[in-house]
Parts: structure tokens; sequence; C-alpha cells
């Protein structure tokens, strides 16, 4: 098929013309202007391949080294941009590797839609090779799945597929397809989808509430504001900071919240829960109205129910009903679209600074930077810090990089320490935790977004877990920056080991490879770094590089995450030793 | 006030899809919820299928679990009632020796009195069946057991809301 005759029968509408099921999977993706998709062929997907090869001026097809990687580089496309990650994988053991990712994305809300093949649909429950039921098995970490056997049933399936994906409170979807609905012929066209039927993707507000909440506000002497991912997603950063700003109230962050308010703004009053701050958590336990926004008040957040904020009114606005006093009792429930309510209240809340009550954020500041910040960013002992690393990269990129981690101590470090200019910019595992999520993730966030600093901070446990997408990184020449923090420990276990297992560390010593010797086996660039003095140049030159560059920095191998909420404590009971 | 554990039934409205089945049963296994008795059934809508659910948890949970079920795609309304606010009936299916209902005239006695039907008799076994409320039917098979029941099934529990359920009207607000 010619691509001129494709165009012209585009443009006609509803016209239908006779194609496989395999390339109407193709075209379906062009429809829905995916441009880049990332998976692992296979047998029961080798006649989509067939078609990408036939397409790849449209579709760029990026091979990973792992499905696994797949979904996390899909994921990390989607976090930076915004758009739907797509990714592929053949059936049986591909589509099952696919899971890590699709409970990832499932828990942190990411747009994403994983097209699996399945064995012929006469072979369906016969055990046959390469099958397994991944509609069963992902039916709880996706928004949406099903299994597509005539391909006439392809173009309705991936329209609900991407409009599900995307709308309301995003997720994972997973359409698994049969080989023979992919050679299958019929009559093709797209519509896309709008609408389904029994799918209410954004609540209607409830008359009053936004009055009710706003008065709430108003009357205030204390109000905190604790803002989530809800912010990013629906794009309501200015209506957010415009907001923050006309009552004059200090803002916390959840993990995935940050970089919506940029960490320099004087309201912005840092991270909340366990690694958090220390004045957000102590001051959650004071406030006299809590204002949360696009968040779910999670456990790594709310520490022990019982004692969080209970001398609150609590006012949430949030695009999930099922997430209204899942957790935390509201007194007033905003339902809506972040953007559009925050728009909408704006109107109805009066001017404010709320003075005392910030200084008392700054002097719990001032407390939590003697005791722990200080000596994190600024140390004068031996050994190197995780925070200086951190300190280093927000000096070379000035607040502007996107910065993609894994899970464990360099994450919490990072979180706290990185500086944010704009949106999108911290990709990072949040709800499901998952080790070996950052190197991929940084993959797909480098190819949405060439044109932004990409770095990629691991550290040695998490790296190893998916270390084999360097591999991509060499292939597709993404210029992302690696960043390993070696400690030669899975920290943050051990971390719990010394705190509370009377320090015997069970399985946390890692004893690990030459991580330089194995980027430049992939032709990376590559530089290891175990002296406080070469500390600032490595960084610097790796940041200043144009294609892909690892950095090892061996930091001190038992250095503690601080401030912490213990497990099953209060908010307030934050240690910051 | 609402923490106490009591019997609720969830009726869910649904869109008519494979799969669905499997999405509601893990959102109560996640939990570590049993359910009682499950029916799935066509609604009062044309393709529309009906969950009736029963569990026996607390009211703040149910609610929780209601939100949990809504947020499915394919669902169009979950609601819960307590057992109160409904008409409900469950089935127990008996089967016994045709012998007995000779040789034992108790058993005639107590066919009448529970106003059970006697659905098929043959040579070798007889089929009761009574409609009613669990504690009937479970009343019925604690008097038949001690002449010995070949087989015995109770099903689940079905149900009609004294309120007006608007599901018409809702799917026609989606439609628009």
């Amino acid at each position: 098929m010619e691509t001129q005759t494709i165009k012209n029968q585009e443009k006609a509408a509803k016209v239908t013309e006779r194609i496989s099921g395999s390339e109407a999977i193709v075209r379906c993706l062009i429809a829905e202007d995916v441009k880049i998709i990332y998976g692992y062929p296979g047998g029961a997907i080798m006649p989509v391949y067939d078609e990408l090869y036939k397409y790849q001026d449209k579709i760029h097809h990026v091979l990973t080294r792992h499905e696994q990687g797949a979904t996390h580089s899909a994921q990390g496309f989607a976090r930076i941009s915004g758009k739907v990650g797509v990714a592929i994988a053949t059936s049986g053991p591909g589509a099952t590797n696919l899971v890590t990712g699709l409970a990832d994305a499932q828990i942190d809300s990411t747009p994403m839609v994983c097209i699996t093949g399945q064995v012929a649909s006469h072979l369906l429950g016969s055990d046959a090779f390469q099958e397994t039921d991944i509609v069963g098995i992902s039916t709880p970490v996706t928004k949406w799945n099903c299994q597509v056997t005539r391909a006439a049933d392809i173009p309705a399936a991936l329209a609900k597929a991407f409009y599900i994906a995307k709308s309301g409170r995003p997720g994972p979807v997973l359409v698994d397809i049969t080989k023979d609905a992919q050679f299958e012929e019929f009559d093709f066209s797209y519509e896309k989808c709008t609408k389904v039927r029994s799918y209410v993707p954004i609540p209607k507000t409830i008359t009053g509430t936004l009055e009710a909440a706003a008065k709430i506000i108003n009357k205030a002497r204390k109000p905190l504001i604790v803002w989530g991912q809800g912010i990013v997603i629906s794009e309501a950063e200015a209506q957010f900071k415009a907001l923050v700003e006309k009552a004059g109230i200090p803002a916390a962050w959840t993990i995935l919240g940050a970089s919506a308010l940029p960490t320099s703004h004087p309201l912005n009053v840092g991270m909340l829960g366990m690694h958090g701050n220390y004045a957000p958590n102590k001051l959650t336990n004071e406030c006299d109205v809590l204002i949360a926004i696009g968040m779910r008040f999670d456990d790594r957040v709310t520490g022990k129910l019982d004692e969080y904020a209970c001398q609150a009114k609590v006012i949430h606005f949030e695009i999930d009903p099922a997430e209204i006093d899942k957790n935390v009792k509201t007194d007033v429930a905003v339902l809506g679209d972040a953007k559009a309510t925050l728009e909408a209240i704006l109107p109805l809340i009066n001017t404010n600074i709320h003075k005392e009550w910030h200084q008392q954020f700054k002097d719990l500041y001032e407390i939590e930077y003697e005791k722990v910040i200080k000596g994190d960013l600024h140390p004068t002992k031996e050994g190197l810090t995780m925070g200086e690393v951190i300190k280093e990269i927000n000096i070379q990129s000035k607040g502007d990089a996107a910065i993609v981690t894994d899970v464990g101590q360099h994450q919490m470090i990072a979180c706290r320490y990185a500086e944010f200019n704009k949106t999108k910019s911290n990709i990072t595992s949040g709800g499901l935790g998952t080790m070996g999520f950052g190197l991929p993730a940084a993959i797909g966030a480098k190819m949405a977004a060439p044109d932004r600093e990409v770095v990629s901070i691991s550290g040695d446990g998490g790296y190893q877990m998916t270390i084999q997408e360097l591999g991509t990184i060499f292939q597709q020449k993404a210029a992302v920056k690696i960043v390993v923090l070696n400690n030669d420990f899975l920290g943050m276990v051990r971390q719990w080991q010394q705190m509370f297992f009377e320090k015997r560390y069970a399985s946390t010593e890692m004893v690990n490879p030459n991580f330089v010797a194995i980027a430049e086996g992939y032709y990376i660039k590559a530089k290891k770094v175990t002296k406080r003095e070469e500390l600032a140049d490595a960084v610097k030159e790796m940041m200043e590089s144009k294609e892909a560059y690892f950095l090892e920095v061996c930091v001190e191998k038992e250095g503690n995450v601080f401030p912490m909420v213990p497990s099953g404590a209060s908010v307030s009971e934050i240690r910051l030793a | 006030m609402n923490k106490e554990k009591q019997l609720f039934t969830i009726s869910v409205y649904t869109e008519n899809n494979i799969g669905l089945l499997n999405r509601i049963s893990a959102i109560f296994q996640r939990r570590h919820i049993n359910i009682e008795s499950l029916n799935i059934s066509p609604s009062e809508i044309e393709e529309v299928a009906k969950f009736t659910i029963v569990v026996n948890m607390a009211e703040d949970n149910v609610k929780k679990i209601i939100g949990q079920i809504e947020k499915q795609v394919e669902v169009i309304k979950a609601y819960y009632h307590d057992l109160d606010e409904i008409i409900y009936q469950i089935s127990g299916l008996f089967k016994i020796k045709s012998e007995l209902l000779f040789e034992e005239r108790q058993i005639q006695n107590i066919i009448k009195e529970s106003n059970a039907r006697i659905v098929t008799v043959n040579k070798e076994f007889f089929v009761l069946e009574k409609s009613g409320k669990k504690e009937e039917i479970v009343a019925l098979h604690n008097q038949l057991s001690d002449f010995g029941i070949m087989q015995y099934t109770r099903s689940g529990l079905i149900a009609v809301t004294k309120e007006e359920m608007k599901i018409s009207e809702l799917l026609e607000t989606y439609n628009n």
C-alpha cells in the first residue's frame, strides 16, 4: 500500500479499506499520534512487527532489552510529556514481563497502553506454547483491559484503550490481541473514542462544595496545602500557583507532586511523608485547615492515620471519588479536575499572608537545616554524601533538568534536594516503589523531550535490576546522564536493619562489578568518583556531555536518610536523627 | 457507629462484558472480604447486567468498596442496602430418596408446613424447592437432614429495592 493513497483515504471520512489486523494496529497508533513505542518482538506479535517495519518512517520502535524496560520507558515518556506511553510485547513471558510496569503505572496514575500478542484464538485455554492469561493476570493492575480475537474489533478496542488511559485519572490499559486477529483482513476505519457509556472520567463538582471550601479556607488561621500529582496531570500548575499566592498558604508536596511549584517558591515548604521535610510533617498536626489537592493520602505521606491532622478541617480536591474518605475523612470534598476546580475557587478566596504561621515553617526549617541538611549538602567529614552529588547536579542544571530516580535512599535524597524550576521534572516510582524503574524511565523521558536535560539517578541495587537497558541507550543514542550513587549496600533496607533490626545486615551488602567497565562495554562514556575534590568537575563534565554519560559516585557506605517518620508512627513524631 | 459488621447487599449495574466478574471479585479478594453470596443476571434494562453481592461488613467499609467498584470502567452504578431496604429471596433445592416420601409421614407434613414445592418425582428421588429468607431454607434443611438428603444447594440472594433505582435515567444522562 502506498503512503500517499493512505493519506488521501484518511482524509475522506469513514472510508474503509481492506487491511490486516496487524496493519490496523499500527494504523490505529498513527491515528492516535503515537510516534515512539517501546517493545520487544516475539512469536505472537510478529505480524505487528512486520507492519512496524513497513511503517518505520511514521513510528519509531525502540527495542528495549527486556519488556519491563519497555513499560518503564513508556512510563517515563508519559510522565514527562503528559501523553500516553505505548509498550508492546509478545504473549507468555513477554506479557508477564509487563506486569511490574503496569502495576507501577496503575498506582502512579500514568497513562500507558500496552499491546500484547496472544496465541491464536483456537488455542486459547489449551496451555499452548507461550500462552498465558495476561488479561486475567493484569486485571488488578490495569485501569481497563480486554482481549481481541477478531480483526474487526481492533480499532474500537484501541480507540477505547487510548481514551481510557488518558482521560480522568489516567492509568495503564492492556489490549491482548490474538495472532489470528492480527492476520485476519477486514474493512478498516478508525474513529477516536470520546465516550464510554458506563465511565465518568471527571465527576461533577457537587453544588456548594466550592463555596463551602472557600469559606473554610478564608476563615483558616493556620492552613496547609498538601498537593500531589493531580496538579501535574491536569496541568493546573498556573491555577495552583495563583491560589497558593493569593491565599498565602504554605504548600507541601508528595513525591509525585514535586516540581508542580518551583522548589524556590517562597510558599513551597517542602516534601511530605516518611523522609519529607521536618516542618510540613510536624505542622500537619498543628494546622487548622488541611487542603489536599490531587493527592491520595498514601500511608508513606500520612504515617499513623489515627494521629494524622485530627485537629484540622480537611478539604479534598480530587478527581477520583473513590479516594474521598478512603484514608482521611474529609469535611468538604471538591470533586473534579484540579485545573477547573482551582480556577473556579480562586475568585472566592480572600487575599491573605499568614505571616506568623509561615514563620513557624521557617523556624522548623532552621532546625532541620542545622541537624540534617547542612551535613547532607555541605559535609565536612570524610565520605561523599548523596546530598552533595544532588547539590552539584543542581548547580550544573540550574534546576532545569528532569530528574529520574529509582527507588531507595538516593530517591529520597534526590527528591528532597533536587531543585526544580519546571513542572513534570521529577519522574520516580512513587506508589509501587519499583527498583529498576529509573534507567529505562529516563530513556523514555529523554526521547519524549530530547531538548531537556534528563538525569537518571540510581543506587547500585536498583541500577542492576534493569542495567541491560544501557544497550537501549547505546542503540538509540539517547543522551541520558546516568548517575549511580554507590554505597555497596541496598541502602534503604540496610538503614532499616540498622534502626529496627539491631544492625543485622541480612543480604543487603552488595559485591558490585566494575560499573565503569560495564558502561564502557556499551560504548558509553564513563567515570568513577571517589573523592570530594573530584566531584564538581566530574558532574560538570557529565552535564556538558552531548551524549550519554555514566557517572559512578562512591558515597559513604552507611549513610542514613533523615528526617524519618518511623513506619506506623505519627507524622509529628518525625525524627531528625 | 458504622464500624459494626452487618449484612449488606451490593447491587452493581454493569455493561455485559467478559472479565468484569474477575475485576469485581478482585476488589473483595484484595481486601480479604468473603463474599457471602453472588448472583449475576440480566437487569430491567436490556444489555445491562446486575450483580447482587452479599457481604458481612461494616458500613464504612462498604462505602469504600462501592467507590472501588464504581471506579471500574464498565460499571454503570453500584448501590448498597441493608436487608430492611430490600425485598429478597433465596432458593434452596433438596434431592431426597423417593421411598422416604411414603415411609416417613413426617416429611409430608414438613413439605406442607414449609410451603416447599415438589419440582419432580421419580422412582429414585424427588426434588423439593423452597424460596424465601435464608433462615427458612436453613430451617427446612435442618428438618430434612434427619431423614437424609441426597443433594442440597442454595442459590445466591436476589433482591429488588424498596426505593426506586434510576438506572435508565442515569444511562440517559450518560448518553447525552
